[in-house]
């Protein structure tokens, strides 16, 4: 006989496996993780999730039995009161008392479920956005921390041994025990024999004997002891970030239909993504405006209708407010994300303007503005003349690198409009 | 060494072998040691070399999915087992095996490190000896499975199958190992090979049969008019003979559904034949295992069962772990009634622990009805040769039909219900009384018949002088038609590894009727 410990063989074997799976699976996963979004809070967008994909696409049928057509007998345990001839009513589920049938192989079940790890969580959600491989990385890239020295230690790895301050503490442990120094040693063995050569034995042997001591203490009392000996220490400090609050803006009037605002959702999902990346601690505001701001949850932001005019200055106008009374600069990373169909009243456009380029833009690390339309293509690719919005804003675009706009149909270009702000690796304060 | 004196210091002083719920190597060694003397010398067992490998839960997870092998080659169909497997175990609701057997030589016996010292105990008497016996002695097994190979040919499968995926694409080798798996179940030879034509022999025989006809020529029959070329024209019958050369060409009618596509397919490539001779292989492999749950199960539960008992009564093992065995014992042998909302088909453990028991009782103590049901065995005292031999030489069908004895029946209380689809109610058909014991005795037989539990498919003709189309027929039982939505994506699989249609004729199997027909056309490849 023969044990064999396999414990320590390399994890994960099934990955590839399970990577084939997904694969398989994608377009279900991927509607799964699309319901998943949508059910979900624009902050909680980062972690993974349990998803429950229909069979269909990974059913592995093989011939088998219709239970519901001709004669089968059954022999089961438990009889507690039947004879023979008793007649029994058909249990419903249609198996007569045969049982269910393995179940991962099996018809039976409708549903798949099990969990997606973050990584294919994330996954999933970006393959949407066709994000550049690159961005990818860094946005999954969760070791945003520097190691910092803290101290010393006395246990490490050779490579952080600390010398001066082990040799300080070596020399203050040889002095205070009172190791002789060579020299001194030297000294008294020359004393020795000089007292020897002299004829003073006595002197000599007293000296001998001195000096065998002091060799014995030499010996005792080691150069470096294992307790002098320290490390370096480091510690695992978080990046030094600092705080960033993210302003989501959006029209909610009734030109807004579901699909804009779910457009509109990805996007500030995305830039909620990128923020907690860098940012240690991320808070979003949400503003909704008609011909007025206010700020909501997120649950009214997305959900919840309102009729009314379009004025987007009054959106400005609170984020300005907000901005001021709860987030100063100097310690708030200030990020806007604006989403709109880009109706506004007409005379507004202007006082857009002078709001964003005079006060908003310079405030902020970053503004986006997206105009999303139906997803039906044509009618956002320039044969329709530019929304009023649109042309106010692209005034103010060729002045502030830091302000993007995009016209945006389908979830798949929603990216480009933070194309720089990847780019650069991210707008730092 | 300091292990072996202690363990000579332990034997001497008839000391149990471990105490508490930790293992480690050294005592694994020394109960393995004291079981293997207890299996040879008491039972009589005759067991493949073992290796025993501690694995951790993750790997135990990983050995799930890949179909219980220690290796295997890549599909998507391993990770969703994997997936649904694992989420099952993390949210609590299915415990892990405590261990897995591989019919191997030497036999490979997963443990789990989370394992008391007790479990290890009962682990390595149920697999490493029970499994392990019925593995080497059993004919099926001996007959359709090559231990020594076996693991040798996963290697050469996975990294043949690796090799396809980096020369002809995932996608590829993915469709040709779905369309494969779908057929697995009838792809499996279920008689032994006829033994090839030899040369000398065929020429000896019709020598052999040209010589009786000679000498027993009658003119008179020549005088007797032949039935067929009166009633029928030359051409039917031409073609008929044809037909039957045809056939006999081909080697029709073929059961192995996918023995005949790898070799008779005209539009596959050699390396997709490649593939599914290996999933026929692998499925051929483990053919024997399902025809032999029941046995196999009982042979290692009653094993380990006579195992503990032994090394309780010799002090070898506390009063503690004992109560602990007998705890995960009862737990692996309890069956739940059919009423019962755990009930999901007799448990195998349970009714195969349970005949072997009772054939040890009869063997020791019969009663009357024991000496009209078993003469040949009862009170012959010798219980462990009889299970040796029925080990040996049954399957789960015959073995129930052999040594289910009224005793068993009556302790399950079974009870045979005949379910016919076109009436509103079941009836009871028999229960365990004197009328009942045989009805019910070869009903069970039948349900864990492999040819009456998996459905009777088989190639019936291709029509080569048409489309080439492949005609499966599946003889029908009793009325029971297969499963239609899963029947249509079944076929379009197999239609796309013929490379033409495929239909599919549901035949009355008492009367050659035709009851319905299914139809899948291949999409250009």
């Amino acid at each position: 006989m023969n044990i064999v410990d396999r414990r320590p063989n390399p994890k994960g074997k099934s990955l590839s496996n399970r990577q084939r799976f997904l694969a398989r699976a994608r377009v279900e996963v991927k509607h799964a993780v699309q319901e998943a979004l949508r059910k979900r809070k624009v902050a909680d967008v980062g972690h993974g999730e349990r998803v429950a994909i229909p069979t269909r696409g990974i059913s592995e049928p093989i011939f088998h039995h219709n239970r519901r057509t001709g004669r089968t007998d059954h022999v089961v345990p438990g009889n507690k009161e039947y004879v023979r001839g008793d007649e029994i009513p058909r249990p419903q589920g249609g198996e007569g008392g045969g049982g269910r049938e393995g179940s991962p192989d099996g018809s039976g079940e409708d549903a798949f479920e099990f969990t997606l790890s973050k990584d294919e969580f994330l996954d999933m959600f970006f393959e949407d956005l066709e994000l550049p491989d690159l961005v990818k990385k860094s946005l999954k890239d969760t070791n945003a921390v520097d190691l910092q020295r803290a101290g010393y230690t006395v246990t490490g790895t050779p490579s952080n041994l600390s010398i001066p301050r082990t040799m300080r503490l070596s020399m203050a442990r040889r002095i205070s025990l009172r190791r002789p120094k060579p020299a001194e040693l030297e000294a008294l063995k020359a004393q020795a024999e000089e007292a020897r050569a002299r004829g003073d034995e006595e002197e000599a042997e007293r000296l001998f004997c001195e000096f065998e001591r002091q060799e014995r203490r030499n010996k005792i009392i080691p150069y470096i002891d294992p307790i002098d000996v320290r490390y370096r220490r480091y510690e695992r400090v978080p990046r030094p970030n600092t705080e960033a609050v993210m302003f989501c803006l959006m029209d909610v009037s009734g030109s807004m239909t579901e699909a804009m605002k779910d457009l509109a959702k990805r996007f500030f999902m995305l830039l909620h993504v990128f923020l907690t990346r860098r940012y240690r601690h991320v808070d979003v505001v949400f503003i909704r405006h008609t011909s007025t701001a206010e700020e909501v949850d997120e649950e009214t932001f997305f959900y919840s209708r309102e009729t009314g005019g379009t004025v987007v200055s009054t959106a400005l106008d609170k984020m300005l407010e907000i901005a001021r009374a709860r987030y100063p600069t100097d310690r708030w990373n200030i990020y806007g994300a604006q989403a709109s169909d880009g109706d506004n009243y007409g005379a507004d456009s202007s006082r857009c303007v002078q709001l964003l380029g005079g006060e908003v833009l310079p405030l902020c690390q970053y503004f986006a503005y997206v105009e999303v339309g139906d997803g039906m293509g044509g009618s956002l690719t320039g044969l329709t003349r530019d929304s009023d919005l649109w042309r106010a804003y692209s005034e103010v675009a060729p002045a502030h690198p830091h302000f993007a706009m995009r016209r945006v149909g389908d979830p798949a270009q929603i990216f480009s409009v933070f194309h720089e702000l990847f780019a650069k690796g991210g707008v730092r304060a | 060494m300091p292990d072996t004196r202690a363990d000579a210091a332990q034997l001497r002083a008839d000391m149990p072998l471990f105490t508490g719920p930790n293992w480690d190597f050294g005592s694994l060694r020394r109960v393995y040691e004291a079981i293997e003397k207890i299996a040879f010398d008491d039972l009589g067992l005759d067991c493949y070399p073992v290796q025993i490998e501690v694995i951790t839960s993750e790997q135990m997870l990983d050995a799930y999915a890949s179909v219980g092998l220690p290796l295997m080659y890549r599909h998507w169909s391993f990770g969703k087992r994997f997936a649904y497997h694992e989420t099952l175990y993390r949210k609590g609701l299915a415990g892990l095996a405590y261990e897995i057997v591989i019919n191997s030589n030497p036999v490979i016996c997963y443990i789990m490190e989370e394992n008391s010292m007790t479990m290890q105990t009962l682990v390595m008497a149920h697999a490493a000896f029970g499994h392990n016996h019925f593995f080497k002695n059993n004919y099926l097994f001996r007959q359709w499975t090559d231990a020594g190979g076996i693991l040798d040919y996963l290697i050469f499968a996975r990294d043949y199958v690796a090799k396809c995926e980096e020369k002809y694409g995932l996608d590829a080798v993915e469709r040709v190992l779905d369309a494969a798996h779908a057929l697995k179940s009838h792809g499996v030879n279920r008689y032994a090979h006829r033994s090839k034509p030899n040369l000398a022999e065929e020429r000896q025989r019709t020598e052999d049969r040209r010589a009786f006809e000679e000498a027993t020529y009658n003119d008179l029959w020549r005088t007797v008019p032949n039935r067929n070329s009166d009633d029928r024209d030359a051409e039917t019958r031409e073609g008929e003979r044809q037909q039957e050369e045809d056939h006999r060409k081909l080697g029709l009618p073929e059961e192995n559904l996918l023995y005949f596509i790898e070799k008779r397919a005209p539009r596959l490539e050699d390396w997709q034949r490649e593939l599914i001779r290996i999933v026929r292989n692998v499925e051929q492999y483990f053919y024997p295992q399902k025809q032999l749950q029941m046995m196999n199960e009982g042979c290692a539960t009653f094993c380990h069962y006579e195992i503990m008992n032994r090394l309780h009564d010799r002090g070898l093992i506390t009063e503690g772990s004992m109560l602990e065995f007998l705890h995960s014992h009862s737990s692996v042998v309890f069956q739940p009634g059919f009423d019962d909302p755990r009930f999901s088909g007799l448990n195998p453990y349970a009714l195969g622990f349970a005949m072997m028991s009772d054939i040890k009782r009869i063997c020791e103590d019969p009663k009357g009805e024991d000496r009209e049901f078993f003469p040949e065995i009862a009170g012959c005292g010798d219980p462990y040769r009889v299970l040796r031999n029925a080990w040996a030489n049954y399957r789960d069908e015959s073995f129930v039909l052999q040594y289910l004895s009224p005793k068993v029946m009556r302790d399950f209380h079974l009870f045979q219900v005949a379910d016919d689809a076109s009436k509103p109610v079941l009836r009871v058909e028999a229960i365990h009384d004197e009328l009942g014991y045989r009805k019910i005795r070869s009903a069970l037989a039948k349900q864990y018949d492999l040819s009456r539990r998996e459905p009777d498919v088989q190639v019936l003709d291709v029509d080569l002088k048409g489309d080439r189309c492949l005609v499966l027929g599946h003889f029908v039982h009793d009325g029971v038609l297969l499963d239609e939505k899963t029947c249509r994506s079944v076929l379009r699989y197999a239609a796309w590894l013929w490379g033409y249609g495929v239909k599919l004729l549901e035949i009355e199997a008492a009367t050659d009727k035709v009851l319905k027909t299914y139809e899948a056309a291949t999409d250009a490849k």
